[in-house]
């Protein structure tokens, strides 16, 4: 979370953007394939709930599985329900569904033997690495929904490169979902910390004017 | 041939009249405008070299035949205003010619003066003119009568910019698909503050708008909109979407972080001011940079570096100065500026810590063997010549082939194997009905005005093609 989705929270009802772009990227592949698994984490719920609506309307048994740290940052759970076939919860602290991770989960619906088509997980970089390499040895295809640093989000600076089976492919354009098996998560991950250091201290700054009233 | 005489000094004029510029050591300090452009006496004196040739040869060194014994007689009746009118009969963006044409291998280059000493300053007084008008405030041209009929304009960079204004000065409907959110492609994004301030642009734009075209930014066609969608709804389309794809190297470390595309590496200078405080986007400000290529984008990248702060910036480039395929003049700025040459130097590897910062960039020595395709003679390794050179930054700035998005729902549009689209050289006629073509897309990165060029000439195709539907 850094300062300009603390600055778009900020927004009310009627305001806007100067500017906005989209749809952007590969839409995702979305057809009838039997069952699938929708993994869910933090903020990454936002994104599979849409997945959720149409794996559904596309005639899939779904299996979705939301989580958070704890049951006040879990959001869309009754949105989830609706357009799930099942939903599981669960909460770091235990708040909410079961203790734990969302992987945990995802691993006994994979050991229970029913047939699943795919798994898709959509979260922070980290639940993904650790999803993927959950759902690795089993028969199933996983997906994963990148969310590297962009300029422009149309190909042209290359800035959100991640490498997928030893090669450079770009997010913007080549994805934002790629086969979680071949994904180099390690890369993805410091990639993603380069302005770290500086989107603390625009942080702090805006944290600091908004106490003084200047936001 | 006639002895020439200045008529004050009696001296030869053999010298063109220099332009006035921020000194090296002043300049590489900020992002100002470099040269600062002719001040009236300058571009009197320039302007009475020329010998207002019958057949002027440097008319058909320009992409755009801009009649340029015509503008220079004028600037000498000092009918500045005149000036700008007879250019801009045929350049709609002047301001921007005037700053970034290679003259020195079109127009100049062809100068009957050249041969005996030095070519007319045709360029500098292109942008004299130009300035002298946005000074004085831009006359809007009369726009005929509206013919009925609506273009498509797919980008807006010097190519969609071009066939825009002449489309719509002759009666059409046109309307720019833009995929950022600010209008100019390249000259926005690419084309450093130092050397086209994004003001220029800005004025150039406005007075295409001011002819009565319709921008729309944030609009990415092969996206939000298809081609095939496109050519529904407009009677033509114009695809002037240039070479926005960076190529990268292939070699190990090349995703550490600090390594950059030129594209994003400028995009976060110039479009996004990254080099300015008060905007938000950061690009990390190296001590010691290393600057991959020999065009004018390494160049324009090298030179930005040094202006956010760099210590050391150094261009690798495989081949000799002489095959460097920037402008001489941008060469020269950029040693002035201490810009460190590591020619016939070839990277192979880039080196990285444990937290995946680049740390160095491992190249090998290259020697020259014989001439290749290109006609450049193609530089080979030398065995065991590898150093490594200290990097916290590295830009590549190999080149950039066309955004291959503008292909996706465009049937029949066809492309040859460099990505790029067939289009007819003469007309920018493409394999699909109603669509032209024109600039970088077609002929890959190239320069500024080879775009307006292209642009122009489909703009006229185009016009054809509506009047025969």
């Amino acid at each position: 979370m850094g300062k300009t989705t603390k600055q778009l929270a900020k927004l009310s009802e009627g305001e806007s953007l100067e500017d906005f772009v989209g749809p952007l990227g590969t839409p995702a592949d979305i057809r009838k394939l039997g069952t699938v698994i929708l993994v869910g984490g933090g903020v990454g719920v936002a994104p599979i709930y849409p997945q959720a609506k149409a794996y559904t309307k596309a005639g899939n048994r779904v299996i979705s599985i939301i989580g958070a740290r704890n049951k006040d940052l879990l959001i869309l759970e009754d949105e989830m329900g609706k357009a799930s076939t099942e939903l599981y919860i669960a909460t770091d602290d235990g708040s909410k569904g079961h203790h734990g991770f969302v992987t945990d989960i995802m691993k006994r619906i994979l050991d229970s033997g029913e047939k699943v088509s795919r798994v898709v997980i959509i979260g922070p970089p980290i639940m993904m690495k650790v999803g993927a390499g959950v759902a690795f040895p089993y028969d199933v295809e996983i997906l994963v929904s990148l969310n590297s640093i962009m300029v422009d989000g149309t190909g042209m600076c290359g800035g959100c490169r991640v490498t997928v089976d030893g090669k450079t492919k770009f997010t913007c354009v080549d994805g934002p979902e790629f086969d979680a098996r071949k994904v180099d998560f390690v890369e993805l991950m410091n990639r993603l910390a380069m302005y770290r250091g500086e989107e603390t201290k625009a942080v702090e700054k805006y944290e600091e004017e908004c106490r003084c009233g200047l936001h | 041939m006639q002895e020439l005489h200045d008529e004050k000094t009696g001296k030869a004029k053999k010298e063109r009249t220099p332009m006035p510029e921020q000194p090296a050591d002043v300049r590489r300090m900020n992002f100002n405008e470099v040269t600062l452009g002719y001040r009236k006496e300058d571009a009197l004196t320039e302007a009475s070299r020329c010998l207002s040739c019958k057949d002027p040869k440097c008319v058909e060194g320009c992409p755009v035949n801009v009649d340029i014994p015509g503008f220079i007689k004028l600037v000498c009746e000092e009918d500045f205003a005149g000036a700008i009118e007879k250019i801009k009969g045929t350049n709609a963006l002047p301001a921007i010619c005037g700053r970034v044409c290679p003259q020195e291998t079109q127009c100049e280059a062809l100068c009957v003066l050249g041969k005996k000493g030095q070519p007319v300053a045709i360029g500098r007084l292109e942008r004299f003119c130009a300035d002298y008008e946005h000074q004085k405030g831009v006359k809007v041209p009369e726009i005929p009568e509206p013919t009925g009929k609506t273009v498509a304009v797919v980008g807006s960079g010097p190519a969609g910019l071009t066939a825009a204004a002449d489309l719509a000065k002759l009666g059409h409907k046109v309307t720019i698909f833009e995929s950022l959110h600010k209008a100019g492609g390249v000259l926005s994004y690419g084309i450093p503050e130092f050397r086209l301030p994004k003001e220029i642009v800005r004025q150039e734009v406005e007075y295409i708008k001011q002819l009565g075209v319709e921008f729309r930014p944030n609009y990415i066609i092969g996206r939000i909109k298809t081609l095939d969608e496109l050519c529904d709804e407009f009677d033509a389309v114009f695809l002037g979407t240039g070479a926005g794809l960076p190529s990268f190297m292939g070699i190990p470390g090349e995703n550490f972080n600090g390594v950059y595309s030129a594209n994003e590496f400028l995009t976060r200078v110039n479009l996004m001011k990254a080099y300015d405080p008060l905007y938000e986007t950061r690009v990390r400000r190296g001590n010691h940079v290393v600057v991959v290529g020999g065009g004018n984008v390494a160049m324009d990248s090298a030179r930005s570096a040094l202006r956010l702060g760099a210590d050391e910036v150094s261009i690798v480039y495989r081949r000799g100065e002489d095959e460097m395929p920037a402008r001489r003049e941008e060469i020269e700025h950029a040693k002035e500026e201490g810009i460190i040459f590591r020619l016939l130097t070839n990277p192979v590897r880039i080196l990285g810590d444990e937290k995946f910062n680049v740390t160095a960039v491992e190249c090998v020595k290259m020697e020259l063997g014989e001439p290749d395709k290109s006609g450049r003679r193609s530089p080979v390794p030398v065995d065991g010549s590898e150093f490594t050179i200290p990097a916290d930054v590295v830009v590549i700035a190999i080149g950039t082939s066309p955004n291959p998005i503008i292909f996706k729902g465009s049937e029949g549009l066809e492309q040859n194997n460099r990505g790029t689209v067939v289009a007819d050289e003469e007309t920018g006629a493409t394999s699909k009905c109603g669509v032209f073509a024109g600039g970088d897309v077609v002929t890959g990165a190239a320069t500024v005005i080879s775009a307006m060029g292209a642009g122009k000439k489909a703009a006229k195709a185009i016009d054809e093609y509506l009047k025969e539907k």
